[in-house]
């Protein structure tokens, strides 16, 4: 399976009216876990996040097309050596 | 002074009641005439009940303030007697356009679906808003029979109509001010002072319309509570001269939000047209920005200039017509009923601006709650059916501040941690869907689903769609006895101005009818598009039977404010009967 890149964020059980209202209420998770921490502890806690949903995700196939699209849109590095 | 705008000045009038022994007694007290204040007075009187209205000032809003009016609202004008006016003079827009920095990352249509009356969205001033209202109050304000204006046909070139049948008075008083509010078991005691002194009236029910800073929610000591954003924001409205330079191109009437635009670093901004060639530019300022610094003309023209050129509207001159620098909360009273007093609109709860969804919220505040107000009046439904006003729109602002608040947070983060993932998102949604998805840039007024709501009958009988008990009403397009017109529009001219409406899909029996009558329903009978008959509504497309997934026999009852109370496959007098009683407050 590809990696899904369109919307999907959903909550079983419930019929959202209006299509953006799950996807906002993850981005309102997110933001709060973020409260009162300092930016070393943010950058920790999303690279903990990352580690996580990639585990339950599993596939690396997926994996990897996530990562090579992420990483196409920061631009290039300052490193001279090309990603890998 | 305006370019564009002249206020109007209403004239004071000394009470009656000025040295009387004793207070007055009136049914209905509103306090505060801006756009809650008069949709409610309006609402009471075309249901047959008097008002009596105060104000301190003499005008309309000062500033432009409120400018977006939802579908939603739109409806409820046209049930006010107004929504013709306010459409035909406002800026109907249905599309959004995000930009992030020069670059487009998102946009989007309110209405994408045909077949509903009203757009997704009217920019207009709210003085405009507010004179259209007044103006509709004082018609009702005129002493003399009552029955001044019967219903006009519908789908008539001017459906300004609303259900004036049997419409009661307003007793509109400018420069009338509450300086002491006594609640009390038996009615509420207002101390009323004018420019010729004093008087006092007692009024059964009291509804305090009189904005944020509230006085009567002040002078109860109650509390309103929520967050405050430590942000401010710029209102730029300017007139755009079209005679110099490149014609501006009118048809440009989307809204345009833009995160981090070239012409106002790092923040953000917000453009809006209006009525007579007006638009609006917000720009975010940050907590530390100096108020009376930003206001200063030559400042803000250099921004609106910056603004404008970049997107190539550089040869355009244009003239500043109003400008504001405001901070916003979100909060809430924890409850909008206290005895005898009713709270609506600001006073009770208060929302961001992104998103419209103050003033459209506090219209629909009104509309709950007057047809509630007349039923308790009148003895047909106890004094807790108010309490369900409360739990309704108490929801319904629950809604509007969650939807603001991470409209808010996204819009304008506060922390590094914030800004990364919020420019992440941005990133990604010039390049995937499900990045666009998360772009928050004000999720725009819509009507609450009362769901939850006390009164509601759940559904026995299986439906799709999204007509559920608690729905605001689909609009669809109908045909009439006087020709093409809506189904809301049917829904208002059928109902009598207090009833319940039992909408029938497919002419009922006899037998149906008399008992739909002995309920004190008024009935519209929607035929299929093909059946013959003259007297008869259709529904024209199909349309409304889609929405509302009927099929023949399938009847819908309606409360007096449009939100479906209920709904069947079939014609119960009994099952009917019940969720009548349930949803005026008789039975919980």
């Amino acid at each position: 399976m590809p990696l899904n890149t369109e919307p999907n964020f959903r909550e079983p059980g419930v019929r959202h009216r209006w299509a953006y209202a799950p996807g906002d209420a993850f981005y309102q998770a997110l933001i709060g876990a973020h409260q009162g921490l300092s930016d070393a502890q943010s950058e920790l806690l999303n690279a903990r996040l990352v580690l996580l949903l990639a585990n339950h995700v599993g596939d690396l196939a997926v994996l990897r097309e996530a990562i090579a699209l992420a990483r196409r849109g920061v631009g290039p590095g300052t490193d001279e050596t090309p990603a890998a | 002074m305006l370019k564009t705008y002249t206020w109007p000045h209403y004239e004071y009038r000394p009470a009656p009641e000025l040295g009387a022994r004793q207070p007055r007694r009136v049914p209905l007290a509103i306090v505060g005439a801006g756009p809650v204040g008069l949709a409610a007075a309006i609402d009471a009187a075309q249901r047959g009940l008097p008002v009596l209205m105060i104000d301190e000032d003499d005008t309309v809003s000062v500033g432009s303030r409120g400018v977006c009016y939802a579908k939603r609202t739109l409806e409820i004008f046209d049930r006010l007697g107004v929504g013709e006016r306010v459409v035909a003079k406002g800026v109907t827009w249905n599309v959004g356009r995000t930009f992030h920095g020069e670059r487009e990352v998102f946009s989007f249509n309110l209405l994408p679906e045909a077949g509903h009356h009203r757009p997704g969205m009217v920019n207009l001033q709210q003085y405009h808003l507010e004179q259209y209202l007044v103006e509709r109050a004082m018609e009702l304000s005129a002493p003399g029979p009552a029955e001044s204006s019967g219903p006009s046909p519908m789908g008539s070139a001017t459906p300004e109509r609303g259900p004036s049948r049997r419409a009661a008075s307003i007793d509109l008083r400018w420069q009338h001010r509450l300086v002491q509010v006594t609640p009390g078991g038996e009615g509420v005691r207002l101390d009323v002072e004018t420019p010729d002194g004093r008087y006092a009236v007692v009024a059964d029910w009291l509804i305090a319309a009189d904005g944020s800073k509230s006085g009567i929610r002040r002078q109860m000591g109650l509390d309103v509570e929520g967050k405050v954003f430590q942000d401010r924001f710029l209102i730029a409205d300017i007139v755009l001269d079209s005679s110099t330079g490149e014609p501006f191109p009118l048809e440009r009437t989307e809204r345009r939000f833009w995160f981090a635009p070239r012409f106002h670093a790092g923040e953000s901004a917000l453009m809006h047209r209006q009525a007579d060639n007006v638009w609006r530019i917000d720009f975010q300022l940050g907590w530390d920005a100096d108020p009376e610094a930003e206001k200063n003309p030559e400042r803000v023209r250099h921004r609106v200039r910056e603004a404008l050129d970049q997107q190539g509207f550089g040869h355009i001159g244009f003239e500043l017509e109003w400008v504001s620098v405001y901070t916003f909360q979100c909060r809430r009273m924890s409850s909008f009923r206290h005895g005898r007093v009713l709270f609506v609109g600001d006073s009770a709860h208060q929302v961001s601006p992104f998103g419209a969804r103050g003033a459209n919220s506090g219209v629909q505040d009104a509309d709950n709650l007057i047809w509630k107000v007349k039923a308790v009046l009148e003895g047909r439904a106890p004094a807790t059916l108010l309490d369900s006003y409360g739990v309704e729109r108490g929801a319904a602002a629950d809604e509007n501040i969650l939807n603001s608040t991470r409209s808010t947070d996204f819009m304008t983060p506060k922390t590094r941690a914030a800004r990364v993932l919020r420019d992440a998102v941005l990133t990604l949604a010039a390049e995937v869907p499900a990045g666009r998805a998360l772009v928050n840039s004000g999720r725009l007024s819509v009507p609450t689903w009362l769901t939850d709501s006390p009164l509601n009958t759940p559904d026995v009988d299986h439906f799709e769609g999204w007509m559920v008990p608690g729905a605001p009403m689909d609009d669809a397009p109908v045909r009439g006895p006087h020709g093409e017109g809506w189904l809301l529009d049917a829904v208002s001219e059928v109902g009598a101005p207090c009833a319940f409406v039992l909408l029938h899909f497919g002419r009922p029996s006899p037998a149906e009818r008399e008992a739909a009558a002995a309920l004190d329903l008024a009935l519209l009978t929607l035929l299929e598009a093909a059946e013959p008959a003259l007297d008869a509504w259709h529904d024209a497309h199909g349309l409304a039977a889609r929405r509302y997934d009927a099929r023949p026999g399938t009847c819908y009852l309606i409360r007096p404010d449009q939100h479906v109370a209920a709904r069947w496959r079939r014609f119960d007098v009994d099952a009917v009967g019940a969720a009548l009683e349930r949803a005026t407050g008789r039975v919980q």
